[in-house]
């Protein structure tokens, strides 16, 4: 386990790959590896790409990866497909508009399954992007599910949240402002050929003039279209890329970066702190059968939830 | 601790456009299996298939060949998988218009874990990969 952090720090596709899914199966052990690599990032400029189901989300990833690597930068990719909650399968298909980057070294991409998370994103992205980072990937992209207003975790994660839109959604603009239309730096407005474009495009430019300024960031609407003639679509793609990157200087330049790693540093450092002082408790009490026994309590009205979680507290208090 | 979700990456390759058997599976392996299933989509080279299957961890490779070039294409792609190994080769399986003999030879020579017939049942195809998992076939992931 050792010389597996090593190993993904010099790069190793391999040895990276196998990390990532360990740590989506919580293999006990992984953090080892985490351990070893977690000092050593914190270079990578995180993106994440969200916005409703079919909404151009792998197809604009693919031409992102594109663009930097005509900018001869290393890109990760992190793609989220929903785990059903019915049977734990999951389709992951955003590959499939990836594929001319399968063989790519500079491109390291990955599918996610989101396994019951409910924000739009897997538990594993944090410690994905980690990885990706620790391999000296210069660009990290995060594509989420399609999610609908409130799943917007992407926060969390990317320096830079970039929120796809398209046409024909119309009067649920109004319904969507709290939530996914909060988290934009960069709004995009894909498909852009098509019917109510144009009154999207005001409608938002409309709503980003009106919503208070994040500190002098004036949030641009693009507009991408032409996904059939390949040259276009390149072009107003590449002029996406400029603008994630303005948004990356903006960023260094107030040193807002600082505050938006603070954000997730905070949330990782909880999920580790459940995962070394809850965890066990749970894993002790279910081992025990006593978890059952205490639900069953519950159920016959014997007593209530707090009185039994006061009673764990005291009673594993010095123990983890 | 849950078991670990099983990960299959179903591909074809090559000038083969008849997916609606692999999408059938797909949705079978998600479905009925709960499965994590990638599919690669149509006319990869064997090595994208190779590629991805390193990239994305799967447990298992599923190749369909419908355009009579499987003598060529399973060994081949046992080849890529094999080279790119560091303790772990993931089982390859697959199916499609392959004539019985060469489904055996197939077998034999190692380069396919399984091939199924048609008419193979998606259920039996779930059974078939739970089974050679639990057995340890290619070895353990970690």
């Amino acid at each position: 386990m050792k010389e597996l952090g090593q190993k993904v720090l010099a790069g190793d596709v391999r040895s990276a790959s196998r990390l990532i899914r360990n740590l989506e199966d919580q293999i006990p052990g992984t953090h080892v590896a985490m351990q070893e690599i977690f000092t050593k990032t914190g270079n990578a400029h995180v993106i994440g790409i969200t916005g409703a189901p079919g909404a151009g989300k792998s197809t604009l990833t693919d031409e992102l990866v594109f663009s930097w690597r005509q900018r001869n930068k290393t890109v990760g990719v992190l793609a989220v497909d929903p785990t059903s909650p019915f049977t734990g399968g999951a389709l992951l298909g955003d590959r499939i508009r990836m594929l001319r980057h399968a063989e790519d070294k500079g491109v390291f991409l990955r599918s996610l399954a989101t396994r019951g998370s409910m924000g739009g994103i897997s538990k594993a992205v944090g410690e994905g992007i980690h990885v990706m980072d620790a391999m000296g990937k210069d660009t990290i992209i995060v594509e989420t599910v399609g999610v609908g207003q409130q799943e917007v975790e992407i926060i969390n994660h990317a320096h830079t949240v970039i929120v796809v839109l398209v046409p024909g959604m119309g009067d649920e603009i109004q319904a969507l402002k709290a939530g996914l239309m909060e988290i934009a730096d960069i709004f995009i407005i894909n498909k852009a050929d098509r019917d109510g474009a144009a009154s999207l495009y005001k409608e938002v430019t409309n709503m980003v003039h009106m919503s208070v300024t994040k500190g002098g960031w004036e949030i641009p609407v693009l507009l991408v279209e032409s996904v059939q003639e390949p040259k276009k679509f390149a072009e107003s793609v590449s002029a996406v890329c400029d603008k994630i990157e303005d948004h990356y200087r903006y960023l260094v330049d107030k040193n807002l970066l600082s505050e938006r790693l603070r954000r997730k540093t905070a949330a990782e450092f909880n999920e580790a702190l459940w995962a070394a002082i809850l965890q066990p408790v749970l894993n002790d009490l279910d081992a025990g059968g006593e978890m059952e026994k205490m639900v069953d309590q519950l159920l016959k009205k014997e007593t209530d939830p707090y009185t039994l979680a006061a009673e764990v507290a005291v009673r594993y208090k010095n123990k983890v | 601790m849950n078991k670990r979700p099983i990960k299959v990456l179903l591909a074809k390759a090559g000038m083969d456009n008849q997916n609606k058997e692999i999408r059938i599976l797909a949705r079978g392996l998600r479905e009925q299996g709960g499965m994590e299933v990638i599919y690669s989509g149509l006319y990869c080279s064997l090595e994208e298939i190779a590629a991805t299957a390193l990239r994305e961890a799967v447990d298992l490779v599923g190749l369909f060949v419908h355009n009579g070039s499987h003598l060529d294409l399973y060994p081949r792609l046992h080849e890529l998988l094999a080279a790119q190994n560091a303790g772990y080769i993931p089982p390859v399986f697959g199916g499609g218009l392959i004539p019985e003999r060469h489904r055996q030879e197939l077998k034999a020579q190692g380069s396919a874990t399984e091939i199924f017939g048609p008419g193979t049942s998606t259920g039996s195809i779930i059974a078939w990969i739970n089974q050679v998992l639990a057995a340890g076939e290619g070895g353990e992931l970690l």
